[in-house]
């Protein structure tokens, strides 16, 4: 007789949360009493928000699968389920409450869609929304994501290294930074249209790059997640994925590249440079004012009572591959 | 109804819609159906629900003045009391569910981030008024007791800067509180003043 015993860290079928239970606990929180009423203040708020934009609240965005080669090599790591990924967002466009993207973003607009890079480049180029999946050979890359508020979640993207992208658009050799943009719709994101959803930061959301960064194999656009496209509340129909640096560098829902000379300016950075810099490594020796950043909870299956604390590493584990690329460069400076 | 009824009722209600939505809140999380992180939204609801507590209970004795309902003010020491509880829970959930235990850094973060520092000194400061809200404590401390519990403003003040403090970008909520509790400040005008005052005379 064959006896299987789970190890530890695997992922066993109960751990995964049924999508239906999961709806009614949305349910249940919104009816809880007058205690919780700040969070039922803002409930409130965008269950009016997302009346006027879909009045059926179960109105659900459509993923469709996707053809890739799979990541074999990282097929070990214990993934986060994928009901956490599409439920747990920081994408202040559909609200600064983590579970604010997943609800108000679904009658979002992914095509047409309009891609362009553009800048210091010889042959600037505009991928609309077929040329997204369809341009490159798609891969699954499970990586490591950590977020500077110190959590962090294992995700199967799928998508195509930024480099190819960059490559096809041919560079010239003023391009030293590359910009990206998100797209700017108020009509569309919520959060844009109203700071007391949006978070207080500035539209539309830029992040940046060095071009070495840039075309590090590892920096992927990714299209999909879990073997489907992604969904609005992670950046559809296209994102950046940095998996060394802080999650807010992996800017979501990009309508343009531009290989620019001078480095590019970044949103949260502009917000507040002392808490967040240009770089954003994932580095355990350098504090965010708020957070301690030596160590973060992983958040797979489990509730509260998941011991999921673990040691944050340099450059989020992936030293080996980017380290070289900031030789020589103080880290605690260039944060 | 009779007072002794109405505060009865009254009591009934404030433990029932306070202990209710924390059990719910602890079952949930502990199924593993609070979200994607159940440690952040626990920490959360239980901080919110401490300051609402704390505001609510500074809101008793204007209301029985203004009702002119004596009364209602032995209705007081329960919802401070309950203040504390969601306060203790709080930073529970911090040590336990967010720190998992590590002493150290338990320590480093309440000394290294400010707004961590702040919150607990109010945790502290409530904490030593929970404890002195025994009636035999009371009458031992004659005219200290009001003197110490007189600094539920000052902690109040604290808890608030906490909050605001905490959050990255979404100021909104916490300057929305810092209006609510700059108001129940303004109806003690004159008792702060003196209390000021008193402090330098």
């Amino acid at each position: 007789m064959l006896i299987k015993i789970p190890k530890n860290s695997s992922l066993k079928d109960s751990d995964v949360t049924d999508e239906s239970i999961y709806h009614e606990r949305r349910n249940l929180l919104k009816t809880m009493g007058f205690l919780g009423a700040g969070a039922l203040l803002n409930s409130a708020m965008s269950n009016r928000a997302s009346a006027s934009f879909f009045s059926d609240d179960e109105v659900k965005f459509a993923t469709h699968k996707l053809k890739y080669s799979q990541d074999t090599q990282n097929a070990g790591l214990v993934k986060t389920p994928e009901q956490k990924v599409i439920s747990h967002n920081n994408f202040y466009e559909f609200g600064a409450k983590k579970n604010q993207p997943a609800e108000l973003s679904q009658g979002f607009k992914v095509d047409p869609w309009q891609l362009t890079i553009s800048g210091e480049c010889d042959n600037p180029i505009t991928l609309d929304y077929q040329d997204l999946t369809k341009m490159f050979a798609l891969e699954e890359r499970i990586y490591r994501l950590r977020c500077v508020e110190a959590w962090s979640m294992v995700i199967p993207w799928v998508g195509f290294s930024l480099a190819s992208l960059i490559k096809k658009a041919a560079p010239n050799s003023k391009a030293k930074y590359v910009a990206f943009e998100t797209l700017y719709d108020p009509e569309q994101m919520p959060g844009q249209a109203s700071r007391r959803l949006g978070g207080g930061i500035e539209y539309p959301y830029v992040e940046g790059l060095r071009i070495d960064e840039a075309m590090n194999p590892l920096t992927l656009m990714s299209v999909g997640l879990y073997g489907k496209t992604l969904a609005p509340q992670n950046g559809a129909p296209i994102r950046l994925v940095v998996p060394w640096k802080y999650g807010f560098k992996s800017i979501k829902s990009i309508v343009a590249i531009k290989l620019v000379e001078h480095q590019p300016p970044t949103t949260w950075n502009k917000l507040a440079p002392r808490e967040y810099g240009f770089y954003a490594n994932v580095n355990p020796n350098h504090d965010h004012p708020r957070w301690s950043q030596a160590s973060e909870r992983r958040i797979t299956s489990g509730g509260l009572f998941t011991r999921n604390r673990i040691e944050t590493m340099p450059f989020n584990g992936y030293g080996e591959e980017v380290a070289s690329l900031y030789q020589g460069m103080n880290l605690s400076k260039y944060y | 109804m009779t007072s002794r009824n109405i505060i009865l009722t009254l009591k009934i209600v404030i433990h029932i819609s306070v202990l209710l939505p924390v059990l719910n809140l602890y079952y949930l999380a502990f199924v593993d159906q609070l979200g994607a992180d159940p440690v952040e939204s626990v920490i959360h609801f239980t901080g919110i629900g401490a300051l609402n507590l704390l505001l609510i209970t500074l809101c008793v004795s204007p209301l029985a003045k203004w009702l002119k309902k004596g009364y209602l003010l032995q209705t007081r020491r329960l919802l401070g009391l309950y203040a504390f509880t969601y306060a203790l829970l709080h930073v529970l959930n911090f040590l336990a569910f967010e720190i998992q235990f590590d002493a150290v850094l338990f320590f480093s973060e309440v000394i290294e981030r400010p707004y961590i520092t702040v919150g607990m000194l109010a945790f502290l400061l409530l904490s030593a008024l929970a404890v002195t809200s025994l009636d035999s404590l009371k009458r031992k401390m004659k005219k200290k007791w009001q003197t110490l519990h007189n600094s539920v403003y000052l902690l109040t003040v604290l808890v608030v800067i906490h909050f605001y403090w905490s959050v990255k970008s979404d100021l909104i909520l916490p300057i929305i509180y810092c209006l609510l509790c700059s108001l129940i400040l303004i109806f003690r005008y004159q008792k702060l003043k003196r209390l000021i005052l008193s402090m330098f005379a």
